[in-house]
C-alpha cells in the first residue's frame, strides 16, 4: 500500500522544477533598468525631416515620449509606429508630445517609413549618433518617457503597445507635484 | 500569396496531425487496423504539407519577398545566396519549421521501418510522434507563424544577424536539430512500451540505432557549435557554459548515459525503470532546451525573441513530464528489475557508476543554468554562475568518466576475477603512470593536466590491449594482420565502433586539456611596423584596409606572423553592419596540430597608424575537431547492420 502511494512521487517531483521555470515569466525582460531613470534627460537639438529644428528643452512643461527607431527595424518599429501615431493624436491636446528619433538610417528609407505610416508627430534624424549614445540606446526601438520637469521616468525596450504608452503617460500626466 | 498558402498548409497539417494521433491511439486500443492506416496516411500528408511550407519559405527568401515579415526580418538585398538559404532557419519561426519537418521525416522513417516489426508498439509510437509534431505545428500556427504578412512591404529587409553569416551556421542547427528530433523516436517507443505494457527489451532493441544516430548528430551539433564559437565569436574559446550551450549539452549527457545503460538491460535484464526514466529525461531536456532558447526566461547570447511561445513550450514540457512519469509510476510493478548486482567489481557496476556520474553532471549543469532563476525567486537578485562553477564541478566528474571509459569495456560481467583485472589493466595502468612521469619530466606541472594525460593514455592502452589480443586470436586462426583487424572491426562492429567513439572522445579530451593548460594570450597596441612577441611568434602590424562588402563595411588589419620564418599574413577585421549597433569581430587564424595562432582586431586609429590586437596561441585545439571526425567514423561503424557471426 505504502509503495503504491510512494511511486506517484516520481511524476510529482517534476512540479517544483516546472514551477521554477514558470516563475521566470514573472520577470519582464522588456522593462530594462536604466541608470538614466530619474535623471534629467540629455538635451538635444536636431532637425526634423521637414527641415525645422527641434529641441527637447523647448518641450519643458510637457510630457515627452522620445522614441528611437529605424526604418530597417522589423518588426518592432513597424508594430509600434501606428500605436505611437494613434496615441499622439489622442494625447497631444493634453500636453503630451511624441518625438521620433531616427538612428542609423538613410534619409530616403526613413522618409518612406514616415509616409507609409502617415506619421504626423515630429521625427528628427540623429545623423551623428550622438543622441543615441547620450541615451544609452542599445537597439531599436527604445522609448524614454520624460516628465514635465525634463527627467527620464521610464525606459521601454521593444515595441510600445497602447497599454505601455497609456500606463506611463497617464502616470506622468497625473504627476502634478514635483 | 505566399503568406496565405503557407499559413493554410500549416493549419491543414495541424489538423491532420491531431487526427492521426487520435486515430492511431483509438486504433491501438481497439485493434482497428483501418484507423492505424488512416493515421499513417495522415503522417504522410503532414510530411508533404510541412515540406511545402519549408519550400515556400525558402522560395520567399530566394525571391526577396519582403511582404513576408519573417523574410524582411532576416534578410536584405545584400544577403549572399547561401545565407538566404540558411536564413530560413536563422531565427525562431523558421527554426520551428525545420524542426517540425525533421520530426515529420523521422515519423515517415519510423513508419517505413517499424510498420511490420513493432506490431504492438507501433500505433502508440505513431500517436506520440504525431502528438509531438502537432505541438510544433501549434507553435507554428499560433505563437510563431513564419508566414505572417508585413504591410506595407518594405523596399529592403533588415538582414540576417551577422554572426550567423558563417558556414558553421548552415550545419550547426541542422545537426543539433537532427539530434534533438531524433531523440523523439526512442522517447516515442519508450512511451509506447509503457502504454502497451510491453516494457521488455523490444523497444530498446528497436531504437538502438535511432538513439546512436541522434546521439551522434547531437555530438556533431555541439562540436560545430564549438567550432563556430571559436572562429566567429572571437573570444578565443569554444565553450562558455552559456545557457543555450548547456541546454544542448544536458540531453547529450543523459543520452550518453542511456546508450550505456541499455547494454546492461540487454545483457542482465536490469535497469528497465532507469532506462525509461533516462529516455523521458532526455526528451524532457530537449524540450527544456527549446524552452530556454525561445522563452527569454534566462538571458543568453543565443536567445531568440520572447513571447507567448515560452508559455506554450513550458505547458508542453509539463504535459510531457507529468504524462510520461505518470505512466512510469503506473507500470511500476512491471518495471522492477529481474537481475541483481553480483559484485562491485564488475562491468555492471562500472556502467552504473558511469550513469550516476553522467546524471550528476546533468544536474550540476542544470542547476548552474537555472541558478539565476533560483536566486531571483529566493532572494530577489539575479545572479549568474559562470564558467568557474561549471569547470570546478564538472572537471572531476568528466575525468572520472574518462577513467571508467577504460574500465567498463574490459572488465568482466557479474564479477571480475583478479586474473581478469590483471590481464586487462596492468599494462594500461603502467602506461598511464609512465606517461604522467614522462610529461612531468618534460615540464608539465599542472596536476590536472597530468591526471588528464595519464587517464587518456590509460584508456588508449585498454583499447590497444583489447584490439591486440583479439587480432592475435585471429592470427592464430591463420588470418593475416590487416584482414584480421578488418574482420574484427566489421564482425564486432558494435563493440569496436564503441571503441573508436571512445578514441574520438579521448582525442577531444586531449584537445580540451591542452587548450586549457597551455594556451597563452596577450593584448597590445601596435604602431605600424611594430611587432608583438608571444610564445616564439612575432606579430607585426602592417596597416589597415577598408572595403565595402555587399551588406557591410569592413576594416581589416594586416599582420605578418613569423617564428623564424614567415608563417603567414593574417587579416583580422571588424565588420560594420548598418543594422547593428556595434561592429562584429572577424577573427583570423592559422590552425596547426600543435597550436593555433589566433588574432582578434581591437580598436584602431582611423588613419591606420595604430591598432590594438589580441594575439592568442591556443594549444592542441585542432584535436577537438579531429576527435569529432574519429567520433563520426566510430558511429558509422557502430550502426552498420550486424553481420551474421561466422561459425
Amino acid at each position: 500500500m505504502n509503495r503504491r502511494v510512494w511511486r506517484w512521487l516520481i511524476p510529482l517531483s517534476a512540479i517544483p522544477v516546472l514551477a521554477l521555470l514558470a516563475y521566470g515569466f514573472r520577470v519582464n525582460p522588456r522593462e530594462v533598468p536604466s541608470p538614466l531613470v530619474g535623471r534629467p534627460a540629455a538635451a538635444f537639438t536636431l532637425t526634423t525631416f521637414d527641415g525645422a529644428p527641434l529641441s527637447l528643452e523647448a518641450q519643458r512643461g510637457k510630457v515627452v515620449v522620445v522614441n528611437f527607431w529605424a526604418s530597417w527595424c522589423y518588426p518592432a518599429c513597424y508594430e509600434e509606429a501606428p500605436v505611437l501615431e494613434r496615441n499622439w493624436r489622442r494625447y497631444r491636446d493634453r500636453g503630451v508630445v511624441v518625438i521620433g528619433v531616427d538612428i542609423q538610417d538613410t534619409v530616403e528609407a526613413a522618409q518612406k517609413f514616415i509616409r507609409d505610416f502617415d506619421l504626423t508627430f515630429p521625427n528628427v534624424r540623429d545623423a551623428t549618433g550622438k543622441v543615441s549614445v547620450d541615451y544609452g540606446v542599445y537597439g531599436v526601438p527604445e522609448t524614454f518617457f520624460v516628465d514635465r520637469q525634463g527627467r527620464i521616468r521610464a525606459k521601454h525596450v521593444g515595441a510600445v503597445t497602447d497599454e505601455v504608452f497609456r500606463r506611463h503617460v497617464d502616470r506622468l500626466l497625473g504627476d502634478t507635484a514635483g | 500569396m505566399i503568406p496565405e498558402v503557407g499559413g493554410g498548409a500549416a493549419f491543414a497539417a495541424l489538423a491532420l496531425a491531431v487526427w492521426g494521433a487520435v486515430a492511431a491511439a483509438v486504433g491501438g486500443r481497439t485493434g482497428r487496423v483501418a484507423l492505424v492506416e488512416s493515421a499513417q496516411h495522415a503522417a504522410l500528408a503532414v510530411f508533404v504539407l510541412v515540406t511545402a511550407c519549408f519550400a515556400l519559405l525558402t522560395y520567399a527568401f530566394l525571391a526577396f519577398d519582403f511582404s513576408v515579415r519573417y523574410v524582411a526580418t532576416n534578410t536584405n538585398l545584400g544577403t549572399p545566396f547561401y545565407y538566404r538559404i540558411t536564413g530560413v532557419w536563422g531565427a525562431l519561426e523558421g527554426s520551428i519549421i525545420l524542426w517540425t519537418w525533421m520530426l515529420a521525416l523521422f515519423t515517415l522513417l519510423v513508419i517505413l521501418r517499424h510498420r511490420e516489426s513493432a506490431r504492438e508498439l507501433y500505433p502508440w509510437v505513431l500517436t506520440v510522434m504525431l502528438a509531438v509534431i502537432g505541438f510544433f505545428l501549434l507553435v507554428m500556427t499560433v505563437a510563431a507563424p513564419p508566414f505572417e504578412r508585413l504591410t506595407p512591404a518594405p523596399a529592403n529587409g533588415r538582414g540576417l544577424n551577422p554572426l550567423l553569416e558563417d558556414t558553421g551556421m548552415i550545419t550547426h542547427p541542422v545537426a543539433l536539430y537532427l539530434g534533438f528530433t531524433g531523440l523523439t523516436v526512442p522517447f516515442a517507443f519508450a512511451l509506447a512500451a509503457l502504454i502497451a505494457g510491453r516494457v521488455g527489451d523490444a523497444w530498446i532493441t528497436m531504437t538502438r540505432r535511432w538513439t546512436i544516430v541522434a546521439w551522434y548528430f547531437l555530438s556533431l551539433g555541439l562540436l560545430i557549435g564549438g567550432w563556430w564559437s571559436y572562429h566567429v565569436l572571437g573570444w578565443g574559446g569554444y565553450w562558455a557554459w552559456d545557457p543555450v550551450e548547456n541546454a544542448a549539452f544536458m540531453p547529450w549527457l543523459t543520452a550518453t548515459a542511456f546508450l550505456h545503460s541499455v547494454m546492461i538491460q540487454e545483457r542482465r535484464r536490469m535497469l528497465k525503470l532507469w532506462n525509461i526514466a533516462l529516455v523521458i529525461l532526455t526528451f524532457g531536456l530537449t524540450l527544456f532546451g527549446t524552452f530556454l532558447t525561445r522563452s527569454g526566461v534566462i538571458a543568453s547570447v543565443h536567445a531568440f525573441t520572447q513571447g507567448t511561445i515560452g508559455i506554450l513550450f513550458l505547458s508542453f514540457l509539463a504535459v510531457v513530464l507529468l504524462t510520461a512519469l505518470g505512466l512510469l509510476a503506473w507500470r511500476w510493478d512491471a518495471l522492477r528489475a529481474q537481475g541483481e548486482l553480483d559484485s562491485i567489481v564488475s562491468r555492471e557496476s562500472a556502467f552504473l557508476l558511469n550513469n550516476v556520474l553522467l546524471v550528476a553532471a546533468t544536474f550540476t549543469v542544470f542547476f548552474g543554468t537555472v541558478f539565476p532563476l533560483l536566486s531571483e525567486a529566493a532572494r530577489g537578485v539575479k545572479v549568474s554562475v559562470g564558467a568557474p562553477f561549471f569547470n570546478q564541478v564538472n572537471v572531476p566528474l568528466f575525468l572520472s568518466l574518462v577513467f571508467l571509459m577504460g574500465v567498463g569495456p574490459l572488465i568482466a560481467w557479474r564479477r571480475a576475477s583478479p586474473d581478469n583485472l590483471r590481464r586487462n589493466f596492468v599494462l594500461p595502468v603502467a602506461a598511464g603512470v609512465l606517461a604522467a612521469a614522462a610529461f612531468f619530466t618534460l615540464g608539465v606541472r599542472s596536476a590536472l593536466a597530468l591526471l588528464a594525460l595519464a587517464l587518456t593514455v590509460f584508456v588508449a592502452g585498454t583499447i590497444a590491449v583489447d584490439v591486440v589480443r583479439a587480432t592475435r586470436a585471429r592470427l592464430r586462426m591463420g588470418e593475416r594482420v590487416l584482414p584480421a583487424l578488418g574482420g574484427l572491426l566489421l564482425r564486432h562492429n558494435r563493440r569496436y565502433g564503441g571503441f573508436v567513439v571512445h578514441l574520438g572522445i579521448l582525442i577531444i579530451t586531449l584537445g580540451v586539456t591542452g587548450s586549457h593548460a597551455w594556451s597563452v594570450q596577450t593584448e597590445t597596441t601596435l604602431r605600424r611596423g611594430e611587432a608583438a612577441e608571444l610564445a616564439g611568434y612575432r606579430v607585426r602590424f602592417d596597416g589597415l584596409t577598408a572595403t565595402e562588402e555587399s551588406n557591410h563595411f569592413k576594416v581589416a588589419g594586416t599582420f605578418t606572423v613569423s617564428n623564424g620564418r614567415v608563417v603567414g599574413v593574417l587579416r583580422p577585421a571588424k565588420k560594420f553592419y548598418p543594422q547593428e549597433q556595434s561592429p562584429i569581430a572577424y577573427v583570423d587564424y592559422r590552425l596547426g596540430l600543435k597550436e593555433d595562432v589566433y588574432l582578434v582586431l581591437g580598436d584602431f586609429a582611423r588613419d591606420g597608424s595604430q591598432a590594438t590586437v589580441k594575439v592568442q596561441v591556443n594549444r592542441l585545439v585542432s584535436w577537438i575537431w579531429i576527435g569529432g571526425l574519429v567520433l563520426t567514423l566510430g558511429t558509422l561503424l557502430a550502426i552498420l547492420p550486424e553481420r551474421k557471426k561466422a561459425a
